[in-house]
């Protein structure tokens, strides 16, 4: 770890770190970035571990393998949607190789595990080349199109999920109209707790491809909490979710028709984790 | 395959199909080039080089993945399977190379190498898995041929699976 950060304090922004190398080889090949220094992290034992904290939270190093999160007992533990979004992601040889940090740093905003864990609150920690450390939460972390808040003098450490709130759970919906292995067309997740009056007490709702970075649905949530959750109130507040999004226009659909998309699916999330059924559209 | 102004040379040491291999690459040498254009093991095929159809599948330290996205900088000090190294010894072949002759499991042959690498990572952690997990698991590797039915049934005979009306 140290000579890791020695080496990027050295050579700055000349120097790319390699995790599962999934995206930067792609994009060395492609051109897109041609870094005169690679440094591997391939054998620097404390950045990986899925760790349960105390609290009942989870710490998840960064070069956890997408596999290893999907088929961790201590993930399943905490919430079981959070390894089944993980195994929904390409096939499971590129998730022996990718890593939940790669993963984040690389920033295409259709990727999985940014809306699931924006929906859990995540927190990402990162350490700098020089000494010090800061934590980011996930919600700010994405600035722009393969863009974050990461500085050429830092390095992403971990993920950490706080405990989750008593009685809530989470879901997480890819949308995927082409084929299994695909980036979602949209995708939707969302952490709901539901009061034993039927009133929503607890959402967070995390959307990916419906913008240049992964997003949070917040208008929704403010517009249902405290509310009773019904078919009605649940279709009125997803509408919300049409101006909250600026999806692109590319092969998986128009940005028409993920907006829409995204309403549909965030209104099928909650209304399947509050167990209300849908009236069919009159 | 792609150009850089300085490049720095590494001495890298990995055990390939039972036997130590040392050579010096470049920080930019793919797994898959390396395999097949400098130690000569062609079997490892390259296909769309970008991860998606698994014709290029090895295993590192007993798991599955794409040479066409490891460095060989990134196998240093580990155990890389290719297909030149699944059969037991010259005059003998795995249960799984052996059932893909029997079951007609490849047909052109070129995604066969990877089949047979990724179905070997399948038993070895799942010996009798179910037609579903065969499915799942196989996603990754993509067959021009679409001869897919006779891969699975290749594999489940490997595992010692019989199926009636076969």
């Amino acid at each position: 770890m140290d000579e890791a950060l020695a080496a990027l304090k050295e050579y700055g922004d000349e120097a790319e770190f390699i995790a599962g190398g999934t995206s930067l080889i792609l994009m060395m090949q492609q051109g897109l970035v041609q870094p005169s220094k690679v440094i591997g992290l391939g054998n620097i034992k404390e950045l990986r571990g899925i760790k349960r904290s105390a609290d009942g939270g989870l710490e998840v190093g960064a070069m956890t393998t997408h596999r290893q999160l999907e088929t961790s007992p201590e993930a399943f533990a905490y919430a079981a949607a959070l390894p089944q979004s993980l195994g929904v992601i390409a096939t499971i040889r590129i998730r022996n190789q990718a890593t939940l940090g790669g993963n984040l740093v690389h920033a295409d905003p259709a990727q999985d595990p940014p809306p699931v864990l924006i929906a859990l609150d995540a927190t990402i920690d990162v350490v700098k080349a020089g000494g010090g450390a800061r934590t980011i939460k996930m919600e700010e972390f994405f600035t722009d199109y393969f863009e974050t808040t990461i500085g050429e003098d830092e390095l992403l450490r971990s993920v950490k999920v706080p405990p989750m709130p008593a009685g809530s759970r989470l879901a997480y919906k890819k949308f995927l109209p082409r084929t299994e292995d695909d980036y979602a067309t949209v995708s939707i997740a969302v952490r709901l707790g539901v009061d034993p009056d039927g009133r929503c007490k607890d959402l967070r709702i995390g959307m990916g491809a419906l913008a240049v970075t992964p997003l949070r649905g917040k208008a929704v949530e403010k517009a249902l909490l405290g509310q009773k959750l019904t078919a009605d109130t649940i279709r009125e507040a997803a509408a919300l979710i049409r101006d909250e999004v600026d999806p692109l226009d590319d092969v998986r659909g128009s940005a028409g028709y993920k907006r829409e998309m995204a309403r549909v699916w965030t209104e099928r999330t909650i209304a399947s984790l509050a167990n209300v059924e849908l009236k069919a559209k009159a | 395959m792609w150009q850089f102004g300085r490049v720095s040379v590494h001495q890298i040491s990995f055990e390939l199909n039972g036997k130590t291999v040392e050579r010096s690459v470049g920080p930019e040498v793919l797994v898959a080039d390396l395999l097949r254009d400098d130690i000569g093991l062609t079997g490892t095929k390259i296909g769309c080089s970008i991860g998606v159809c698994g014709a290029c599948s090895i295993l590192v330290d007993g798991t599955l993945m794409s040479s066409c996205l490891l460095l060989a900088i990134m196998v240093d000090g580990r155990k890389v399977t290719t297909i030149e190294g699944i059969a037991p010894s010259e005059d003998e072949l795995s249960p799984l190379q052996d059932a893909f002759i029997r079951k007609g499991g490849f047909q052109c042959g070129i995604c066969t190498s990877g089949q047979i690498i990724a179905a070997t990572a399948l038993l070895a952690q799942n010996a009798k898995p179910t037609r579903e997990e065969i499915k799942e698991w196989m996603m990754g590797n993509l067959c021009r041929c679409t001869g897919y039915y006779k891969i699975i049934d290749s594999i489940e005979a490997a595992a010692g699976i019989e199926r009636a009306n076969v």
